[in-house]
């Protein structure tokens, strides 16, 4: 397999990522779309760290997962705390504010 | 069989003093929250926030002073010790002082801004009783921190990971902050979702350029990005790609359009004290990373970025100022108003000389003065139900009516500080905007410089309609007199609003009146820069 093979998939899965945070309507489903674009950004900079035979790369990967925990607990507290309240987590629902 | 060495891993601890001090301080603050009593947690944590960030500032102060030409690398290569970095980080840590002291205050009844119990339902029997017990809700201070912490460490990262880490160190806490709202807290944890929603696609964003550039150039450190990007002859599409993801990341942060759709609402939604430090600090640090990133990349890629900078300015300008017109909540107003300066600023950020750079970094301090001194006024000016119990802020411009007539003081506050949003001559934002306007015009981007002279004339106006709904409208109905209260009229603080407004006033005439030193100051800031590069 050639380098940009992996890269094509990181892109692919960035993409997914995006529309998913674009057209899903459930807080939870979004917020994973979100992780998959995190994702997708470590598998792409895992594969340039191959290809430049690198450690940088790799480091930055883990670097990535520690913060997406941390973004994890942060999101779920306020999806959480937002469900209670309200007993949904539609994003179309939070339309309180308008222009 | 070999014994694997650890490198020597060198650090100036002295040199990050600021940001140690500050991440020092929340750390110590989670622990008070985890040991100290409840009823004494708010006599500990409010010294210790503020006193962490005003030694961070001076120590920034001290360094700043004493800073020499050259760039300065500290934590391996990770982190710029320069003036710029500096500079910006007494500016952080200035603002943020004067926010934590609107965060701080409370009535007299000892109600502050935040939910005694953020984790209790809203109108819950449970919140009901907290309430009633008188809890108050500390964690706010260890947040704060944080948060300010992250926002010294974003100028100063020289490298995209160190970039993207601190981007998060600043916002999750922001994200949380934002839901935090003692009252109407449905809208506070809307904007909460909001906010972290869109956030996290943002840095999303960003990391994936992050990966791209990685790609392109085999390291992430940006003066070395920086001498491979100009190297290059025939430009590769992954860099360009890369850092155009990556000015997506930084540009959402800094509320520029068309990133800006969670401005409004946030700014709106958040508790008004939060907004303030909010508004003031994350534009002062993501404009700090923004630069750092723009003058690493721009040389090398001017043909690809400069005419999306030159396109997000002007749609910035524009938007802000035309949307911000029609508002009939002053918080949405201000919100709109932080777009639009969003984009004056990208003006100066977008010239890419000395006088751009000098300019902008003025502009970042004032505008972050003043912004925190007119969120401070807004978070006075208060809704009581018919039982005469606070709630919270009166924010619509109806409910302004008369206010100049009221309470004079406050008013005369808030119109100074609109004035100076407005550009008019005497306030520092006048000197500002002149600052950033003849950058344009000095470097052939004599376009951007009249859109935007065209911008705040037009923003002006919306400025003047509340100035002309405080003092000359006719005086409110019985009904609106009864239920909007300020300061000499039925709400009653600690003060320490005060303080805060009295101080960002100061500062705003000062600097608007005898700007002469500040300016050379900034220039001599960037110049020291210029040379460097």
């Amino acid at each position: 397999m050639t380098v940009s093979a992996y890269l094509i998939l990181a892109s692919i899965l960035f993409t997914i990522g995006a529309v998913t945070v674009l057209v899903r309507r459930n807080a939870i489903i979004v917020f994973m779309g979100i992780e998959l674009m995190l994702n997708a950004a470590n598998l792409a900079f895992l594969t340039f760290s191959r290809m430049w035979g690198d450690l940088t790369g790799q480091l930055a990967a883990f670097f990535v997962m520690v913060v997406a925990a941390a973004e994890v607990v942060v999101g779920l507290a306020i999806i959480v705390s937002l469900f209670r309240t309200r007993r949904t987590v539609s994003v179309d629902d939070e339309n309180l504010m308008r222009h | 069989m070999s014994v694997l060495a650890a490198p020597e891993i060198h650090i100036e601890w002295s040199a990050l003093a600021p940001v140690l001090i500050v991440l020092g301080a929340a750390v110590v603050a989670t622990l008070v929250e985890a040991f100290v009593p409840r009823q004494a947690r708010r006599l500990v944590q409010v010294p210790l926030a503020l006193l962490s960030v005003a030694a961070a500032g001076l120590v920034a102060l001290q360094l700043a002073l004493t800073a020499s030409s050259s760039t300065t690398a500290a934590a391996q290569g990770n982190l710029a010790v320069d003036p710029m970095a500096l500079y910006l980080q007494l500016a952080i840590a200035a603002c943020s002082l004067l926010g934590l002291l609107v965060i701080a205050d409370r009535t007299v009844q000892g109600e502050d801004a935040f939910a005694p119990q953020a984790s209790a339902v809203p109108a819950s029997e449970y919140e009901e009783q907290v309430r009633r017990a008188g809890w108050t809700q500390t964690d706010v201070f260890p947040l704060v921190l944080f948060a300010v912490g992250g926002m010294m460490l974003f100028p100063a990262a020289t490298d995209l990971i160190t970039l993207f880490v601190s981007l998060e160190v600043l916002s999750l806490p922001l994200y949380l902050l934002t839901g935090m709202a003692r009252h109407r807290r449905l809208l506070s944890q809307e904007a909460s979702l909001k906010y972290f929603l869109l956030g996290a696609l943002a840095s999303a964003f960003f990391l994936f350029g992050a990966a791209w550039v990685y790609g392109a150039t085999g390291t992430l450190n940006l003066y070395v990005i920086q001498i491979s990007v100009s190297s290059v002859t025939g430009l590769s599409p992954i860099l360009v790609v890369g850092a155009v993801l990556i000015l997506v990341g930084l540009l959402f942060k800094v509320g520029a359009v068309p990133f800006h759709a969670w401005t409004p609402d946030v700014y709106q939604g958040a508790p008004t004290v939060v907004t303030g430090f909010m508004a003031a600090c994350t534009k002062i640090a993501a404009f700090g990373a923004l630069l750092r990133v723009i003058y690493a990349m721009v040389p090398g890629l001017e043909w690809s970025l400069e005419p999306v900078l030159w396109t997000v300015a002007i749609l910035t300008m524009v938007v802000g100022t035309v949307v911000g017109l029609v508002q009939k909540d002053v918080k949405r107003l201000l919100a709109y108003s932080a777009i639009a300066h969003a984009g004056f600023i990208l003006v100066g950020v977008t010239a890419y000389s000395l006088e751009g750079l000098s300019g902008s970094l003025f502009y970042l301090f004032t505008y972050g003065i003043s912004t925190v001194g007119a969120f401070g006024v807004l978070s006075l000016v208060r809704e009581v139900d018919s039982d005469g119990h606070m709630r919270g802020e009166a924010t619509g411009l109806d409910q302004w009516r008369g206010l100049g007539r009221r309470s004079p003081l406050l008013a005369g506050c808030f119109a100074i500080f609109l004035l100076s949003f407005a550009g008019i001559p005497l306030t520092s934002g006048f000197v500002a905007k002149f600052a950033v306007f003849g950058a344009a015009f000095g470097s052939g981007a004599a376009a951007l410089g009249i859109v935007g002279l065209a911008c705040s004339a037009a923003a002006a106006f919306f400025y003047a309609r509340v100035i002309q709904v405080m003092f000359f409208d006719s005086p409110p109905d019985e009904e609106v007199r009864l239920t909007t209260v300020g300061p000499g009229i039925g709400v009653r603080t600690l003060g320490f609003t005060q303080i805060a407004i009295a101080v960002s006033l100061a500062l705003t005439l000062v600097l608007g009146i005898v700007p002469g030193w500040f300016l050379s100051f900034t220039e001599e800031l960037s110049s020291l820069l210029m040379l460097t590069r």
